[in-house]
């Protein structure tokens, strides 16, 4: 089985981050990690590919700088990897993402292909089902668990209420959310393989696929100050307005 | 002087050029261009398990005086126990990925590189070095794997800077040794399934394997320490311990054994204290940018910069120093003397470093809330182990005197 992970490398969210003064763009300096969310897809994948006898590779697409965050996902792993990196495609939205990352997957071929649900450095949450839909494959979204059998993959869909099991026919596309595997670290002795591992870099032209690269960040403002929350005395009674308050949100 | 270009950041100077970039506060002198792409991957997988495993439960594990020994299959599997070795399951890094990793553990507790230092260069590594072919093969591979916990036993009670007057002895029996006598100090000791004890026997000075459930051997905890608390230490007792001709390692038979082996040990902790030290060192940097007194920072004061940059300077020169080391060890050019350079400089470096930290955290600089007070206690520990101090300011005073100043 051939599994493809959409991964992406981010700046390090524990650095500060600068944004370009007139495109309002993230600065993405040489030097980017795995993005955290990719780091459970990875291990989804690995671990699939490990009771399938399956392959694991990887696609990003964004400057490919140092790799390191690539080699991070080889170094847990993985058995290669495809990074897109193209100036022309500085400032893509969801879609042309999905376009890209679409052309580099179809043309490997693949049985299963997983993807974070959302990237943490974007948040736009919707490039899993773009990218389904330009493979013409169906999109399980929010897993938390997956299994493979018989040319079918079965998941469990994450829900306000619990879970929905849902199965799809191979190949697929699905959108695992964090928190669900315990993601492994990558091991020394990979760490020194990974550098042995093939690492394709492409651009849109070798894709030979039409993107229009057209969003305008038109401005951006600091995020608000979060308000002080509510503070609850306890005069015994404070467990049911905590209850009370969970309810609303629909925690439990 | 002349602008080079537009978007530039070098300004020419005659033939030189000068950056326009700020140094990083927390990598001033850009360190981190010293490292090639594996190192740093090496160094950054250490930093994202001790923030994940270590950080979040380091004060509590101090406090209680444990040391959590199921880290130990985590450490395994990622290939941290006995990482330089090669072979046996071992992954075979540079010597310099080795201090990279103890560097980044120590950023979270001493005890806890003190644990991956016994595992790797003070149990494994005199296996790896001086056992048999099956020794290797029996052990080496599950302790890299952290299913066998090791320790070292060298020290005594009565025998400390001074080793080779120990009076713990082997005799052949037959084909078997028995051991009789006691090690102090002994990190790991109640943990270990094998303890690597070294004797004074006929022969010379001899290591052996010894499984820690032989009849005749104890380990007692040592308790009430007030330095390196989230570490077992121990006290071993052999009380005629009957082993088998093949538990002996079979290729040394004197103090280069023991000796050998601290060297390894000693070249982790010349790199591990520079942890230790970046951790104080941005823990009052961060300190310092938060906390107001007279309507300002902190770090608005003159004094508090200073001690601000006296812990930078004193980081960074420590990390040359063990990177330098580290260069040395892997061309095969480095000498048990210039790492007494680093073991002895650079640990008292980050005392220094861990006591100006505190001092800017003020009250809070007491607390476990804080890695401060805790590193600087550890480091105590790491001043006197592996040769105290003093015993490697004789060593570097040997050298260059040409005069042995130990009795
Ligand atoms: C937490 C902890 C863990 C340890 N783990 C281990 C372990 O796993 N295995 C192991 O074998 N040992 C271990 N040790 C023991 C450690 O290596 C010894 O404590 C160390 O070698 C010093 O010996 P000592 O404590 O007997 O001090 P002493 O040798 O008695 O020294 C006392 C003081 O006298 C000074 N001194 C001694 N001789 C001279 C001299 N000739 N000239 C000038 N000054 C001198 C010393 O520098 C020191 O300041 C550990 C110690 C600690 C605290």
């Amino acid at each position: 089985m051939q599994v493809t992970v959409c991964v992406k490398q981010i700046p390090d969210p524990a650095s500060p981050y600068q944004l370009e003064p007139d495109t309002h763009w993230l600065v993405r300096p040489d030097e980017q990690i795995l993005d955290e969310t990719d780091r459970y897809g990875v291990e989804m994948g690995l671990q699939l590919a490990q009771e399938n006898e399956g392959t694991v590779s990887l696609v990003s697409m964004g400057p490919a700088g140092s790799m390191q965050g690539i080699r991070q996902a080889l170094a847990m792993g993985a058995d290669e990897a495809t990074i897109i990196d193209d100036t022309e495609l500085k400032g893509s939205d969801a879609l042309a993402t999905a376009r890209v990352l679409g052309a580099a997957i179809s043309s490997k071929g693949f049985d299963l292909v997983i993807a974070g649900t959302e990237s943490t450095d974007g948040y736009s949450g919707v490039a899993p089902q773009m990218l389904a839909e330009v493979l013409g494959v169906p999109c399980l979204t929010y897993v938390t668990e997956v299994s493979v059998d018989d040319g079918k993959v079965t998941v469990h869909r994450q829900t306000d209420a619990g879970y929905d099991v849902v199965e799809a026919d191979l190949p697929a596309v699905i959108a695992v959310t964090a928190g669900v595997v315990e993601p492994r670290y990558p091991t020394f002795k990979g760490i020194m393989q990974a550098k042995k591992k093939p690492v394709e870099t492409k651009t849109v032209g070798d894709l030979g696929v039409e993107v229009d690269v057209d969003q305008i960040v038109t401005s951006i403002t600091d995020a608000p100050e979060r308000s002080g929350g509510e503070k609850i005395e306890d005069e015994g009674e404070a467990h049911l307005r905590i209850i009370e308050l969970l309810e609303r949100k629909k925690v439990i | 002087m002349e602008v080079s270009g537009v978007g530039t950041d070098r300004y020419h100077f005659g033939m030189s050029q000068i950056s326009l970039q700020k140094p990083d506060p927390r990598d001033f002198l850009d360190i981190d261009s010293l490292l090639d792409d594996e190192e740093r991957l090496v160094r950054d997988t250490v930093r994202d398990f001790v923030r994940r495993e270590i950080d979040p439960h380091i004060g509590g594990w101090w406090e209680e005086g444990v040391f959590p020994v199921e880290l130990a299959k985590v450490m395994g599997d990622m290939g941290l126990l006995g990482m330089h070795l090669e072979g046996y399951d071992c992954a075979g890094t540079s010597a310099t990925a080795y201090g990279l990793a103890c560097l980044e553990l120590e950023a979270g507790d001493s005890g806890v590189r003190s644990f991956t230092s016994v595992q790797g260069s003070l149990a494994m590594f005199p296996i790896w070095e001086f056992g048999s072919e099956e020794q290797k093969q029996e052990y080496l591979p599950r302790m890299a794997s952290g299913e066998l916990i090791g320790c070292f036993g060298l020290t005594e009670a009565d025998s400390g800077s001074d080793p080779s007057s120990m009076k713990t002895n082997a005799r052949r029996d037959g084909d078997d040794w028995i051991l009789n006598g006691s090690k102090m100090w002994i990190t790991n000791g109640n943990l270990a399934d094998i303890a690597v004890v070294w004797t004074r026997t006929d022969e010379g000075v001899r290591g052996f394997i010894v499984p820690t459930d032989t009849k005749g051997f104890t380990a007692n905890e040592i308790k009430h320490k007030a330095s390196l608390r989230a570490s077992v230490t121990s006290e071993l007792v052999l009380d005629n311990v009957r082993l088998p001709a093949d538990a002996v390692l079979p290729e040394v038979s004197s103090m280069r054994g023991p000796l050998s082996c601290l060297n390894e040990a000693r070249f982790g902790i010349a790199w591990g204290v520079v942890g230790a030290s970046r951790a104080c060192y941005e823990a009052a940097l961060d300190y310092s940018l938060e906390r107001v007194q007279f309507d300002q920072p902190i770090a608005s004061f003159q004094l508090t910069q200073q001690k601000l940059v006296e812990m930078m300077v004193s980081t960074q020169r420590a990390n040359l120093v063990a990177l330098h080391l580290g260069r040395r060890k892997d061309a095969g050019t480095l000498s048990p003397q210039q790492v007494s350079f680093g073991k002895m400089d650079n640990v008292r470096n980050a005392l220094d470093v861990a006591r100006l930290a505190r001092s800017v955290l003020g009250a809070n600089g007491i607390t476990l809330e804080y890695p401060v007070f805790r590193h600087m206690a550890n480091l105590e520990t790491v001043y006197t182990y592996e040769g105290t101090n003093e015993i490697h300011t004789l060593i570097m005073g040997e050298t260059i005197t040409g005069i042995g100043a130990f009795d």
